[in-house]
């Protein structure tokens, strides 16, 4: 069933409409934002069919199936009914805006956030997976914050949406674990599946971890008390996203979630304490709070809070009229109500006030919104022959059967009453205070009715209120069934959807309620005053003073650990470093028990000796630069001693060039560092440094020796028995280089280069910092290039090529290859500038050192992108051997290809840095010839 | 033969790791420098350290082994291309902000007077 994918697909293509016809005329561009969830209908229409006959309908899109990822939609009774409320009142709510928002209020914006709401929402009701749930579930969080700060230069839509975002994240948070913790039990995110097995979840000992998870995420999104607070705060958003928001979607997605999960869930005492609990609290301190509301939409708010508890409460009561019940005022619920926020709107946008004090006696004004919004408000109210008032009385007859509570049960009946009592009390502040009980008080503008559009949805949405109130049976009959089918996943409970039940005491309830409600509402001036002694409770005062708080903490913490200094840094690092090597080295056992030790000899005695002296001294010197450095080469070249020792004269070879280029290089950078250093470390701070490279050389050297140690279990046995016959060279290390490992070697010249480029980048118009004298104040020789190296580096110019080919082309069979080949030739070119200076060389090499790293590369990677020509994957290599007359047998092979690349890259990036490096101190300077 | 590599391991290590710790661009080049010395030898010698083995193909019996000295070989290079680029930001950095703290500024306070020299 490709359309489930559709229906939530539309409306996210849908949200780029608005924007893309953010230049049409405004109802132009509204009617094009309308098409697609309008055609998103179409296929919830088309697909209904089904649904009622009974069926489920699946849509899955395998994604990453061995994690059992997937876009997997579900389209059952629940999600059908939904997707009416979602899609046919989020048409309304299009039309609505139309004409609520001003020329100021920026419309594409305002639909564009609109239709990726409506996408969150539809992706929540559709999902057949839990993750996936999830996933959308978060995003009507995001969605909704953009929605409820759309006037962000207000500072109350600011706070408001960032606590809505806080808690409904908050509660976010925690279905995300619940979730994980069903799929980590059952097995599965798939709802399909999870649902079948709710008797495995309830006997296992994480259900009633589970079930707080989970309801902490439901009850944060449909605003249950104690997280109800957001709500009222979420009202600076603009109407229309209020009227939609908390009437259909946003809150009911939390009432989704408890109908979703209800036969997974429910049905255990747990359950049946906490949901019945907090639905009960919420309804009742939601209709107490909203009586002294002096707002229209803060009225509306906290009765939506009281709405919301009483649907909890009804699956809270676990038995299966009481879920019929809780579905049927989802229905009714979102239909008034939506209808009384788009009348709130109206007041509001036609007489410039919310207020109720100032709001009075506006039946003279606008008769026909006034009639709707009374019908809607009596709808609210329960008055009978209208929607809201069949629910009611279902609520009523539940009550009446609960038994759970023991000898207290009565409680439960007394407080609903008392519940609908409240509920007629504002509902009647709603009729009588606003559209009568005299004149309208300092209202900026002389209200009068709406455009003719804008009344249409309040019109459509009441008239659905009689409708319903009139023929339950007729109109939503059918939804109901299959959606509370859906939701006990089992035989509907016998139940009837007529006006008159005869004089029963449910009715009887009404009665009261009514009664008691009118009574109230003409007695309240006693109630406020009572009210206005409590001591004022201002959540978002307190919540923004603790999140201020929480602010504060965070940046101290953070000023303290990110201070911006990197010798701390690396303190730390290199402590943690130390602390995690010390306990697996404890744990290694002695050292002795493994291999023999190959006994020592004098020369490495003495190798020791030089090495630990000139490492230490380096260390000790380093105030004196020149002497540090001098100091640091006599340790590179004990190191290229060991490689000789140890049977790796590739190494020796690689190091012995690099380090001349290194130490080059630092004698360069020495003329550019300031010559005179003083002591800039204290001693606490020398012992405490101390201490830890100690500790670090210590750890290390350990490491070391337990490793070399330790019995070799090789994989490079492979590497040397295939060396010959699959790489076609004796040496084997090269052969590893360009053959077996080859893609890590085309990383690693790659990052040569850019290494190289970052370097002529960095030195691109150089503020220049050039002192005339050394530390000791000695003028700098006069004589730049003496007559002797300059004869001497001509001479070795073409041997030191003549040389690096012939290294080049060994490397194959004998120690070797491009990357000591590429140092030799630049070490060369390196000397020609040291003894001749810049302009001589530049005189006679042309190249273009970033063209030589840019070719080597290219090399590289043609040589791999070859082999696709064969058939082969990426680098495979080649070899075959020839014979030539006066030459012999040669061999011929793909890697000497592969090998160039490197080592022009080698040539290029190390004559690139140094060269460049050199420059600085002519006039031959690296500019950005774009800037310059 | 192995405690001795290990002890010019573990000198070096400390050495460097001390010098990274230090306040100017400098030391931190040689601290680097120097950490690249031991960690290539460490690589190096989690091989075996085997004296007068063949190096390639056909030489001898016994081999050394060829894994870790190809992980080294590249090593090296990468190391240099790291030791350079370094080396170059710190000029830069000396250039563009006047001196050669590590953190781009002079402590403040009680080593102001050390920090005019520089």
């Amino acid at each position: 069933m490709i359309e489930l994918l559709f229906i939530v697909l539309f409306p996210l293509i849908g949200s780029l409409v608005p924007v893309l016809t953010a230049r049409w005329s405004r109802s132009y561009s509204a009617l094009a934002t309308a098409l697609l969830p309008l055609a998103a209908l179409v296929f919830v229409l088309q697909l209904a069919p089904a649904v009622f006959s009974g069926e489920t309908l699946f849509y899955k899109l395998p994604w990453v199936e061995a994690l059992g990822l997937s876009l997997s939609f579900r389209l059952d009774g629940l999600s059908l009914l939904f997707l009416f409320l979602i899609l046919g009142i989020g048409l309304l709510i299009i039309l609505y805006a139309r004409y609520y928002l001003s020329e100021k209020d920026s419309m594409a914006r305002f639909y564009g956030f609109l239709m990726l709401f409506m996408t969150a929402m539809l992706g929540i009701v559709l999902s057949n997976n839990l993750l996936q749930l999830w996933v959308f579930w978060e995003l009507t969080s995001i969605s909704s914050f953009l929605l409820i700060s759309f006037w962000w230069h207000r500072a109350d839509a600011r706070l408001g949406a960032r606590m809505a975002l806080m808690i409904t994240g908050f509660g976010g948070l925690a279905l995300l674990a619940g979730i994980l913790l069903i799929g980590n039990v059952l097995g599965s995110f798939e709802l399909d599946v999870v649902l079948s097995q709710a008797d495995v979840l309830q006997q296992h000992s994480l259900y009633p971890v589970i079930l707080i998870l989970v309801l902490l995420g439901a009850f944060t999104k449909s605003a249950q008390f104690p997280f109800h607070f957001w709500l009222p705060n979420a009202m600076s958003a603009p109407t229309p996203v209020s009227a939609y928001l908390h009437s259909a979607t946003m809150v009911k997605a939390g009432i989704f979630l408890l109908a979703r999960m209800y036969p997974l869930l429910a049905g255990s005492d747990l359950w049946f304490l906490m949901v019945t609990i907090t639905g009960m609290t919420t309804l009742l301190v939601g209709a107490y709070l909203a009586l002294f509301q002096h707002d229209l939409k803060g009225l509306l708010a906290y009765s939506t809070i009281s709405h919301l508890g009483l649907i909890t409460l009804l699956f809270g009561l676990g038995t299966d009229l009481a879920a019929v019940a809780a579905i049927f005022h989802i229905i009714n619920h979102a239909i008034f109500k939506a209808s009384l926020f788009m009348a709130a709107g109206i007041i509001d946008h036609e007489s410039g006030s919310r207020d109720m004090r100032k709001l009075n006696g506006l039946w003279q004004f606008m008769p026909v919104t006034a009639t709707l919004a009374m019908v809607a408000s009596a709808s609210m109210a329960g008055v009978p022959l209208l929607n809201g008032f069949l629910s009611k009385e279902m609520f009523f007859a539940e009550t009446l059967h609960q038994e759970v509570l023991g000898a207290l049960s009565w409680l439960i009946p007394v407080l609903a009453t008392v519940a609908a009592t409240l509920s007629v009390a504002y509902s009647a502040r709603f009729i009588h205070d606003v559209f009568f009980n005299g004149q309208p008080k300092g209202l900026p503008r002389t209200p009068h009715e709406p455009p003719r559009y804008m009344r249409v949805p309040v019109e459509v949405l009441v008239a659905l209120c009689i409708l319903v109130g009139l023929a339950p049976a007729y109109i939503v009959g059918d939804l109901l069934a299959v959606a509370s089918t859906a939701v006990l996943a089992g035989p509907l409970p016998l139940y009837s959807l007529s006006i008159w039940h005869g004089v029963n005491l449910p009715l009887m309830m009404s009665v009261l309620a009514l009664t008691l409600g009118i009574v109230l509402y003409f007695n309240r001036k006693h109630l406020f005053r009572f009210q206005a002694e409590l001591p004022e409770l201002n959540p978002l005062q307190f919540f923004e003073v603790k999140i201020n708080a929480l602010l504060g903490f965070a940046k101290k913490w953070h000023h303290r650990i990110e201070s911006a200094a990197l010798q701390r840094y690396l303190m730390w690092m290199f402590v943690i470093v130390a602390i995690l090597l010390i306990w697996p080295l404890q744990q290694m056992g002695e050292f002795t028990r493994h291999n023999a030790v190959q006994a020592p000899d004098t020369l490495m005695f003495a190798a020791t000796f030089v090495a630990a002296i000139a490492a230490i001294a380096t260390v000790l010197c380093q105030r004196q630069r020149l002497l540090s450095l001098v100091m640091i080469s006599i340790v590179g070249l004990v190191v290229t001693l060991i490689f000789v020792r140890f049977s790796a004269p590739d190494l020796a070879l690689t190091q012995l060039s690099v380090e001349v280029v290194t130490i080059v290089l630092l004698m360069l950078a020495l003329f550019f560092l300031p010559h005179k250093i003083s002591r800039a470390s204290n001693a606490g701070r020398l012992i405490r440094d101390g201490a830890i490279a100690s500790i670090c050389g210590v750890v290390i050297g350990s490491l070391s020796y337990a490793l070399m140690l330790e019995p070799q279990q090789r994989i490079s046995d492979f590497f040397l028995a295939n060396s010959k016959i699959g790489g076609g060279g004796y040496n084997v290390v090269n052969v590893i280089l360009v053959d077996f490992r080859g893609f890590d070697t085309l990383g690693e010249i790659t990052v040569l280069g850019i290494a190289a480029l970052g370097i002529f980048k960095l030195l691109t118009r150089l503020p220049l910092f050039r002192s005339s004298s050394d530390a000791q104040g000695r003028q700098w020789a006069l004589d730049k290039h003496p007559m002797l190296l300059a004869v001497v580096s001509q001479a070795l110019l073409p041997l030191a090529l003549l040389v690096s080919v012939y290294i080049f082309f060994r490397g194959h069979n004998l120690p070797g290859g491009g990357f000591v080949a590429g140092l030799v030739t630049a070490i060369a070119i390196i000397l020609q500038y040291v003894a001749q200076g810049v302009d001589w060389v530049r005189e006679r090499l042309t190249l273009e050192y970033h063209r030589l790293v840019a070719a080597g590369v290219l090399i590289s990677t043609l040589t791999g992108v070859a082999s696709w020509a064969f058939g082969r994957p990426f680098l495979t290599s080649w070899f075959d051997y020839f014979q030539l007359p006066l030459f012999g047998e040669i061999e011929l092979a793909s890697a000497i290809a592969f090998d160039l690349g490197v080592y022009l890259t080698v040539v290029g990036a190390t004559l690139m840095i140094l060269a460049n490096l050199g420059k600085m101190t002519t006039e031959h300077r690296p500019v950005n010839k774009g800037q310059s | 033969m192995e405690l001795l590599v290990a002890i010019i391991i573990g000198v070096l290590t400390c050495c460097a790791v001390f010098l990274i710790l230090r306040a100017r661009t400098f030391a931190v080049m040689l601290g680097l420098t120097m950490l690249s010395y031991a960690v290539n030898l460490f690589i190096f010698s989690s091989g075996g350290l085997k004296i007068g083995v063949g190096a390639v193909l056909n030489a001898t019996e016994e081999y050394a082994d060829p894994l870790p000295q190809a992980l080294v070989l590249t090593a090296i290079v990468i190391g240099f291309a790291m030791t350079a680029f370094l080396v170059v930001l710190s000029i830069r950095a000396r250039a563009d902000l006047g001196n050669d703290h590590v953190d781009g500024k002079l402590p403040v306070a009680k080593n102001t007077r050390q920090g005019a020299s520089s």
